[in-house]
């Protein structure tokens, strides 16, 4: 009994809060650096499907099935990981404990917050109400992207509005894919021409760094798609069909498809863990909170500001988990993120663009990840990126989550890039 | 960064005409950045960018249209009233600040 509460007393507990992309391979990394009689590392999630969510975007226009995008969390987390699956009703990092929603207790030496961002259609008025998926669609959910898709497969064309509620969102770029692709669909089922497709945005242009921005605008007036900027919603009137603004202007609409207002999960508010969206102010090169020394938010939950994007995740997690094992030995944390994420832009017809960026490089033409070379070319159509994009879903599974490493800097590197003229 | 003449003394500004010095700013400079945007400056106008400079003051950042609303307790709607078209880069530039982030 007695060399058995040692053992105990010495095994240090880490409990990692969502078992998504940041969460999974931030356990696995972890579980390889920290010793098993050590550390022990428990996962909680709410469910055991983790979907990979770049293949959401393609969903609607019949290019995944949903098996293909769903897997088993448990099938990606490493054997020495222990798994629960439970819904988090509330952190108390004062004590650290986290309570679960069935009402058991977890007590942690360290804690991980990796619990993501979720679209709340629920905060603009008359977005969820009765034309909730009959006529106003999301896509970053699994149940939004399905109905989305059948709704296209009978739709017989109008007005298509792609709306951004409010920044930040996941994955800023896939709005404006979802405009490229529209468009590629209904061309090629020849209906374009009785469809009028509208981009209505919160930002002042189609993106928000400038070079991008000015290129991505460029795309939309080629395909004939029309840019409403600087439009704050306030609600919808979904028996009318009309978006309306908080300087009153309106758009009519026969399909919206919308990205909502984005948040953090709601026990960090009730935790008192997060800002007014819920997300957990932490040092922007560490990820460690600002307020607890052995509290970390990761991938889309913290409030570093950068995309909330896979690629985001993926590039901090490779030095998060140095720090990691640094700061828990007292050391200084001297892997130190940037910022650095990239993101494939699906424009059509089988083509594809790549954006390579970090906090204080804006994203340039160029090439990727190697100078001249490529394969990839940044800021430009080329099918190599469309078949990078679609090859990424086999590097997901097979490389990332795992935490393998993959042949790309975890920092970004301006090699390959060109700075335009007209940059300042 | 430039430096540009207003209200009859030189201030550091960024190429979109933003101040970057904190302290620079006063509420003489803030009426005259108004001015150049055609806002005509009102009590209400000046609790905004009040709570603006000292929010900043505190967390080292802009507050955002939402945390004006949630945490300075003026309505989006109102902000729109007052500062019209685009009120989170209007705010900003008027208090002295650069543009809240969010945009990212």
């Amino acid at each position: 009994m007695l060399r058995l509460s040692i053992s105990e007393k010495l095994v240090k507990n880490l409990v990692i809060l969502g078992g998504g992309t940041a969460g999974t391979m931030a356990a696995n990394k972890l579980r390889k650096k920290l010793s098993k009689t050590d550390w022990a590392i428990t996962v909680v999630d709410q469910d055991d499907k983790h979907i990979y969510q770049p293949g959401l975007l393609l969903m609607p226009f019949g290019v995944y099935k949903p098996e293909e995008l769903v897997k088993s969390r448990k099938r990606f987390l490493a054997k020495g990981i222990e798994v629960v699956t439970d819904t988090i009703d509330v952190v108390n990092a004062e004590a650290n404990t986290v309570t679960l929603g069935s009402g058991k207790t977890l007590t942690y030496d360290y804690l991980i917050v990796a619990t993501g961002t979720s679209p709340r259609p629920d905060q603009t008025p008359g977005m969820d109400g009765e034309e909730w998926h009959k006529s106003i669609f999301d896509f970053f959910t699994l149940e939004g992207a399905i109905a989305l898709r059948n709704k296209l497969e009978t739709w017989e064309g109008g007005k298509l509005v792609v709306h951004i509620t409010e920044m930040p969102i996941k994955c800023p770029v896939a709005p404006l894919e979802f405009c490229f692709l529209a468009d590629a669909y209904f061309e090629e089922r020849g209906m374009r021409g009785k469809v009028d497709i509208t981009f209505v945005t919160p930002l002042e242009g189609a993106f928000t760094k400038p070079v991008a921005s000015a290129y991505l605008g460029n795309m939309l007036d080629d395909r004939h798609i029309t840019v409403e900027p600087d439009f704050m919603i306030e609600s919808i009137d979904d028996e009318r069909k009309v978006m309306i603004s908080m300087d009153e202007r309106e758009i009519p609409f026969d399909l919206l498809v919308t990205v909502p207002l984005n948040m953090g999960a709601d026990f960090v508010a009730k935790s008192k863990l997060g800002n007014d969206l819920n997300y957990i102010p932490v040092d922007k090169q560490t990820l460690l909170s600002k307020k607890f020394n052995n509290l970390f938010a990761i991938g889309d939950a913290s409030d570093i500001p950068a995309s909330k994007a896979g690629s985001v995740a993926h590039f901090s997690i490779d030095l998060f988990a140095e720090n990691f094992v640094d700061h828990v030995e007292g050391k200084p944390m001297t892997e130190l993120f940037d910022g650095h994420a990239n993101c494939f832009i699906e424009s059509g017809h089988g083509k594809g663009l790549l954006i390579d960026f970090n906090y204080d490089t804006e994203p340039l033409p160029g090439t990727y990840p190697l100078p001249a070379v490529g394969p990839f070319s940044l800021l430009k159509e080329t099918r190599i990126n469309h078949w990078g994009k679609l090859g990424f879903r086999w590097a997901y599974w097979n490389m990332l989550l795992p935490g393998r490493p993959m042949p790309v800097s975890s920092l970004m590197s301006m090699s390959g890039k060109r700075i335009p003229q007209t940059t300042k | 960064m430039p430096v540009t003449e207003l209200a009859g003394r030189q201030v550091h500004v960024n190429e979109e005409g933003f101040l970057t010095e904190f302290d620079e700013w006063d509420e003489e400079l803030g009426k005259a950045l108004a001015e150049l945007i055609g806002i005509e400056m009102t009590e209400e106008h000046w609790k905004v960018i009040r709570f603006l400079r000292d929010d900043f003051k505190a967390e080292g950042e802009t507050a955002t249209t939402r945390r004006l609303a949630t945490v300075g307790g003026f309505p989006v709607k109102e902000q729109f009233n007052l500062f019209p078209k685009k009120p989170g880069k209007k705010m900003s530039y008027i208090a002295g600040l650069p543009k809240p982030h969010g945009c990212v």
